[in-house]
């Protein structure tokens, strides 16, 4: 069954957002604002924007632009003073916010395995939780470990006997486990050298469309932003400042200035390998 | 030296069974009172402060002092819950020696435990949140489990401090390894001292280890050596319970003694007497002057000596001096009317507080009475027991012959004829039935204005065994049976330097000069 269920997924490859199959608002943000210091500044200010299902958005910004905050008022970890965030329709302060929470996935750049737990045992948390039988766990922490790509060894193995690389990959299967519809993601692979970086990054975009997620993550990277997102936001104290696709975020007339500073970067970075290649190819 | 071994050997399934017993229980208390406070602080910093602040001012009090001031507090509740459901507990022995130490052993606990649930990494209690664990289910799963080995440590500490600490329950009445050291230092029992001291080190240091077995499976997630470290130890607990109510047998009776020689003898006379009327007994040693009285009154103890002026001005509270035979007939009345405690009588024999110095020292001097003392007492040092310039006596000496020393020490009853014997004081309180004041060529100060009561040593039955045939028939033989000599002599047998003898011992031999076998 569980076997027949991963063959739909494969096959669902590099499927992109179907719009007829797709709530249209997954996440919704109306009105939001959220302060730490009782209304002296800002975190966020006055928010409202929506997620489709199956999108993958980006949110971008520097350090202290309310990105974070944004992602963390999705499930709860922080909450709104004023406005409504909606998951599904629905305001997420309808339910617990610990049962809003293992039906979300999160992770971030912590990782936060425990580390008195085995692998398999961290994997499967959020099922144990949910009064999972113990068949069906060790059934899906089997599955998640092949999804992630680590031996099937490895889940007997404690979270400090692992590399940085193989322990985010873990992160994101225990935040698989319950099977969510929305994964949010907090800088998920910052803490990472750049090659295990893109190769976790570009596996992850590969589940995201597999399994049909939905999926908002955080990064002060536009360069992965560019690379994994079909939508990407700029944030800047606590506004949205820009939104869109990213090839429209490359238009290098648009209205806001930071916008157009922030997506030179890229830009001039893949300028400069264009001309690399070419005189690769000329000598060649 | 192998004799004395051996008496002390058979005194330690007693000794070391309610050591543990009570060890373990004030660990086990303080335990389960530390954990829920460790879990509120941790997660809230206003309690956090002054919780540890408590701990800590708690730790800073003298151990001693802890256990002597849960005393009187127990005494007075234990009144009032008697005036309000009509029946009292023993605010004696156990009860304030287990709240002492479970006090004592909250400090490592929480602090530990607090230090830990605080120091945990940041991304794990945030993970533990995103997963959708409850507050508890974090607590249970994550946070407990991770700061369990720093609990452990804390735990260890508090087991080390609470096994040495409860030596020192002894004085409150509460049997333990302090007893050896308690009785040895009163009669210079130097092997009974360090048999007291080797056990307690030795039992500090295996339930350390043990707790340690218990840390290290814990540590390492193997619980296998947590289990076995926790069943090594509770084996250890429930093997001193068993030892210890051996030891104890059916005890039908509870016989008190003060801690000096006299008391340890004639409390050894007494429960001799007991058992030869056919009944078990037992006698509870080393307690303080005036725990000994209420421990009676509260049927705690069953009997005890006592002495008829330490009874007047101590629980009368009585400044004035009346003939003999007047205050032990007023003293009998007034201690059945007041405490219900009964008065058997006067064994025969006074042991009255007096001033003493070398012979020599007041020929030199031409010094005879007390009063004589007075002129020379700017140049002179007194040194006295831990209670005597706190008693009425000694301000009532002061007061009338008007006496200023030059200094004024406290000394063990034991180092105090020393301290005299060696020049290092000149007058010293002493007991007039002590056998050292002769060996030690002491001469006694003549009281010419009698300021000092009479102190018949008297015989004194707790109210719930005021009419009991077997005590009564077993102790009537003693009235006015004991001479003051043959006293002294029993006395410095235990008390002198060379050729001691064990206050049973001397009890036996007293028995004999008697005819009470």
């Amino acid at each position: 069954m569980r076997v027949h269920h991963a063959l739909v997924e494969a096959n669902s490859i590099h499927c992109r957002p179907d719009p007829h199959r797709s709530v249209h608002r997954m996440i919704a943000f109306e009105g939001v604002s959220k302060s730490f210091d009782e209304g002296r500044d800002f975190a966020v200010r006055d928010v409202s924007f929506s997620v489709a299902s199956r999108a993958f958005v980006a949110l971008v910004g520097d350090s202290g632009s309310g990105k974070t905050t944004l992602l963390k008022m999705i499930n709860r970890l922080i909450e709104p003073d004023q406005g409504t965030v909606k998951v599904a329709g629905e305001s997420v302060q309808a339910m617990a916010g610990y049962s809003l929470r293992r039906k979300i996935g999160y992770v971030f750049q912590g990782i936060g395995l425990f580390p008195h737990m085995s692998v398999g045992e961290n994997i499967g948390i959020t099922p144990l939780l949910l009064g999972w039988p113990q068949a069906d766990i060790d059934a899906r922490t089997g599955e998640l470990i092949d999804l992630v790509e680590l031996p099937r060894s490895y889940l007997a193995r404690m979270p400090s006997e692992l590399s940085g690389g193989q322990r985010q990959r873990v992160g994101v299967a225990r935040a698989l486990a319950a099977r969510p519809s929305i994964m949010l993601m907090d800088e998920p692979f910052g803490a990472l050298d750049p090659v295990t970086r893109d190769t976790l990054g570009s596996e992850y975009r590969r589940l995201h469309d597999n399994m049909g997620l939905t999926t908002v993550m955080v990064t002060h990277d536009v360069m992965e932003a560019v690379l994994l997102g079909d939508r990407i936001i700029v944030v800047r104290q606590g506004e949205i400042v820009a939104d869109g696709e990213p090839h429209e975020l490359f238009n290098a007339h648009h209205p806001d200035a930071g916008v157009r500073a922030l997506m030179d970067m890229p830009r001039r970075q893949a300028e400069r390998v264009r001309i690399l290649m070419q005189e690769r190819t000329a000598r060649g | 030296m192998g004799e004395r071994f051996v008496a002390a050997a058979r005194l330690l399934p007693d000794y070391l069974g309610q050591h543990v017993l009570l060890s373990a229980a004030a660990l086990g208390l303080g335990f389960l009172i530390s954990l829920p406070l460790v879990v509120v602080a941790s997660r809230n910093a206003r309690i956090r402060w002054p919780v540890l602040g408590f701990a800590s001012i708690v730790q800073t009090v003298p151990s001693l002092a802890l256990l002597a001031l849960f005393y009187p507090l127990l005494l007075a509740i234990s009144t009032l819950w008697q005036h309000l459901f009509g029946y009292g507990f023993s605010a004696l022995g156990f009860l304030p020696s287990l709240l002492a130490l479970t006090l004592y052993s909250m400090l490592p606990i929480l602090r530990n435990g607090v230090t830990g649930l605080t120091n945990l990494d940041p991304a794990v209690i945030e993970a533990a949140r995103g997963v959708g664990m409850t507050n508890r289910q974090r607590l249970l799963r994550i946070e407990l489990p991770l700061a369990a080995p720093v609990l452990m440590a804390g735990v260890r500490t508090a087991a080390v401090w609470v096994i040495g600490g409860a030596t020192l329950s002894t004085p409150v009445g509460q049997t333990s390894l302090g007893n050896y050291i308690f009785s040895g230092l009163q009669v210079e029992d130097w092997v009974s001292v360090l048999f007291g001291c080797l056990a307690a080190v030795a039992l500090a240091l295996i339930a350390d280890q043990l707790l340690g077995l218990i840390e290290i499976g814990v540590a390492t997630r193997r619980p296998k050596v947590a289990w076995m470290g926790l069943g090594v130890l509770l084996a250890g607990v429930g093997a001193a319970g068993v030892g210890s109510l051996a030891a104890a047998g059916e005890a039908a009776y509870i016989v008190g003694a003060k801690n000096f020689a006299e008391q340890y003898i004639l409390s050894a006379v007494m429960a001799d007497r007991i058992r030869t009327e056919g009944s078990a007994a037992t006698a509870r040693v080393d307690l303080g002057s005036v725990i000994a009285f209420r421990a009676l009154a509260s049927n705690g103890i069953d009997a005890y000596v006592d002495y008829s002026g330490t009874v007047w001005t101590t629980i009368m509270n009585r400044r004035d001096s009346l003939p003999r035979q007047q205050m032990l007939q007023e003293m009998t009345t007034r201690l059945r009317k007041d405490h219900g405690v009964v008065l058997l009588g006067a064994l025969g024999f006074e042991n009255a507080y007096a001033l003493a110095m070398r012979r020599e020292r007041a020929e030199q001097l031409g010094i005879r009475t007390i009063a004589d003392l007075s002129q020379h007492a700017p140049q002179l040092r007194i040194g006295g027991d831990f209670e005597f310039f706190a008693r009425s006596e000694w301000q009532a000496l002061r007061d009338r012959y008007d006496l200023r020393f030059r200094e004024q020490r406290q000394f063990q009853p034991t180092f105090l004829y020393k301290a005299v014997a060696s020049k290092e004081v000149d007058v010293i309180s002493a007991a007039s039935s002590d056998g050292r004041i002769r060996a030690y060529d002491l001469v006694v100060l003549e009281d010419p204005e009698q300021v000092i009561p009479p102190y018949d040593a008297i015989v004194l039955l707790s109210p719930a065994r005021a009419a009991d045939p077997v005590l009564r028939k077993a102790l009537q033989p003693l009235v006015g049976a004991v001479p003051i000599d043959l006293m002294r002599q029993a006395n410095y047998m235990v008390d002198r330097d060379s050729g001691r003898i064990s206050p049973s011992q001397a009890a036996h031999w007293l028995e004999d000069q008697l005819h009470l076998k």
